[in-house]
């Protein structure tokens, strides 16, 4: 009998059993693992592509658990070309056997590599590939004023999407749409657009007196949390898609950076409870205000609740900003993963987009919590800052 | 012309089709993928064009002296664009905070008074309070922690006599620095609230 498992892809198990084959022999060995970070990337060995479609491969192979070995190390072989147009194979080292067989034709060599990207995470990882994916951004000059982006999850093919020279804050995507919310202060207040990505109107959907930020577009598009403090301090209010049937949901002194859990009961957001920083959710129909524990790291903010319901990503500040995760059952404590600030989580529910500090400008880079494998994005000039990831 | 633009897609659609279908024996799978990225419209509307907001609410809520901190609901019925603003004659009152708090600490109370008075002097004018922080934060915590602060200095006016519905607050969080340094004497000058007074427009 011969069962390979190297990578152990049900997440979320905190022991987990390799059947190894040595041999004839079999061997059972019982592991720990913690989860989070410490998880062995899956080995493969790239050969026969250049250029861009090498660079592409790589990124996203890299940002979603993958390691590059030599061929004779590697579990899977991928091999192919990119000359004129991309085609590929994977070899299953162990099975012995082509997985996957494929070439690509239209747009450019760089979309074909992301396409050829996603059909070997589908035949390995049996889950969709995140690389034709876009997020949005923002990018701001030294002088506080800046523009929201769109651009491949990997930062090639920025577009702009507002045109004012203004702060702007918090782009939020509506799901499967191609439309954004954000936050502009082009009127002289900070209040909530937005705009469609396909024929370019945009309308302000929240305008009230005082902060109007943080839109988060429920997962079904129909509702949007945000930010407002109409009502006397900055609280989570949340209306329908146009603004429209607005209703406050928290009484607090300071609540910040709301965020829908993946099946729309819940808004997570930050708060401050005696004077102390904390994350805490709310029923998005209203109800009690319950906090989340997550004992070991102080000053958490920018929660993000994965797509799968499984994960909470958040921003600590001890000494400096840290990406964290943590288990949405609470059966496992935070785990602080890398130096950074407004995690995204990607549609696969494993990579998270998020901005981090190079000589006090802000630069967009991609994560991949398992195994702590992180890449920045293309720099782009100015701070760029809380990508959001369009799911 | 009009045949042309029906069938070229028919013949792609038919030669993705075989191919995906694997006609010859060794042939990898073709996929097509369309020849376009989706094009992105941004505004181009330019300043000047923004779209309106929401119908300011006419059914104002009552406030009050006496209501608890973060409990005075904000002022409508008035646009701090209609108005002249005057950041000088209240530059000098500018108001303090300490790390991570909005509270308006004892020593403040001279200027609290001061911008109280100039406003008592013309009940034409009304106030703008900007509130800010220092980089010490993540953004969304930093832009309603400056909230909180122009709040918390609305809150202190109010008590001491004046009318909050004169008063508009703007946070620009860690947007908008006094000073762009990184160090501690930096960061005590960034934490802070601004006063600027706002006039009637001459012929409004």
């Amino acid at each position: 009998m011969k069962k390979l498992i190297f990578n152990f892809l049900k997440i979320g198990l905190a022991v987990a059993t390799f059947n190894v084959a040595v041999g004839q022999d079999e061997i059972q060995i019982h592991k720990q693992i913690d989860v989070l970070g410490q998880m062995k990337p899956i080995p493969v060995s790239l050969e026969g592509f250049t250029g861009e479609a090498a660079e592409v491969l790589k990124f996203d192979l890299y940002v979603q658990g993958f390691s590059f070995v030599a061929p004779d190390a590697a579990q899977y072989q991928i091999s192919g070309s990119s000359a004129g147009d991309v085609s590929g194979r994977v070899t299953d080292k162990f099975a012995k056997k082509v997985v996957l067989s494929r070439s690509y034709n239209g747009a450019s060599v760089r979309r074909q590599a992301h396409a050829f990207a996603d059909d070997i995470v589908q035949t390995i990882q049996n889950k969709p590939g995140i690389g034709q994916t876009k997020i949005a951004f923002k990018s701001q000059s030294p002088g506080g004023n800046g523009e929201i982006f769109v651009a491949d999850f990997d930062g090639y093919n920025k577009q702009s999407v507002t045109s004012d020279n203004s702060i702007v804050a918090k782009p939020a995507w509506s799901p499967g749409k191609l439309a954004v919310y954000y936050t502009s202060y082009a009127r002289g207040n900070p209040d909530i657009f937005y705009h469609s990505l396909s024929g370019g109107q945009r309308r302000v959907i929240a305008g009230y007196s005082g902060l109007n930020t943080s839109a988060a577009v429920s997962p079904d598009g129909a509702k949007v949390a945000m930010i407002l403090s109409k009502g006397g301090s900055p609280n989570v209010w949340v209306c329908d898609a146009d603004g429209t049937n607005l209703k406050r949901l928290t009484t607090g002194l300071e609540d910040s950076s709301p965020c829908w859990s993946h099946d729309g009961q819940w808004i997570c957001f930050a708060t401050k409870i005696a004077e102390r920083r904390r994350l805490a959710k709310v029923s998005a129909s209203g109800g009690p205000v319950k906090t989340l524990n997550t004992a070991g790291v102080s000053n958490p903010t920018e929660p993000d609740w994965s797509p799968d319901g499984k994960w909470i990503a958040f921003t600590s500040q001890m000494s400096d900003f840290s990406i964290c995760v943590m288990p949405v059952d609470g059966s496992l404590p935070p785990t602080v993963l890398v130096a950074g600030q407004n995690p995204s989580w990607a549609p696969n529910s494993r990579t998270l987009v998020f901005n981090h500090e190079i000589g006090h400008r802000q630069v967009l880079s991609v994560l991949d919590v398992f195994t702590k494998q992180y890449k920045d994005c293309l720099r782009a000039n100015g701070s760029n800052s809380q990508p959001a990831w369009a799911k | 012309m009009k045949m042309n633009k029906l069938v070229f897609p028919l013949v792609i659609a038919l030669a993705a089709t075989l191919a995906s279908t694997g006609c010859r024996k060794g042939t990898p799978k073709t996929t097509i993928i369309p020849g376009h990225n989706q094009q992105i419209v941004g505004d181009g509307s330019g300043a000047g064009t923004l779209p309106p907001g929401p119908p300011i609410n006419p059914d104002n809520p009552p406030f009050g002296t006496d209501k608890p901190p973060g409990q005075i609901a904000t002022a409508d019925g008035w646009r701090v664009e209609d108005m002249n603003q005057d950041r000088a004659a209240l530059a000098a009152y500018r108001v303090h905070f300490d790390f991570d708090s909005a509270t308006v600490k004892k020593g403040e109370e001279s200027n609290i008074s001061a911008v109280a008075s100039a406003l008592a002097s013309n009940s034409g004018d009304k106030l703008l309070i900007e509130g800010n922080c220092d980089e010490r934060g993540t953004e969304e915590y930093n832009r309603s922690l400056g909230e909180r602060r122009a709040l918390a200095l609305r809150e202190a006016l109010a008590k001491a006599g004046v009318d909050p519905a004169r008063v508009r607050t703007i946070s620009y969080g860690k947007d908008k620095p006094a000073d762009s340094g990184h160090d501690e004497a930096a960061w005590a000058k960034n934490r802070r609230g601004d006063f600027i007074l706002l006039h009637p427009k001459m012929g409004v």
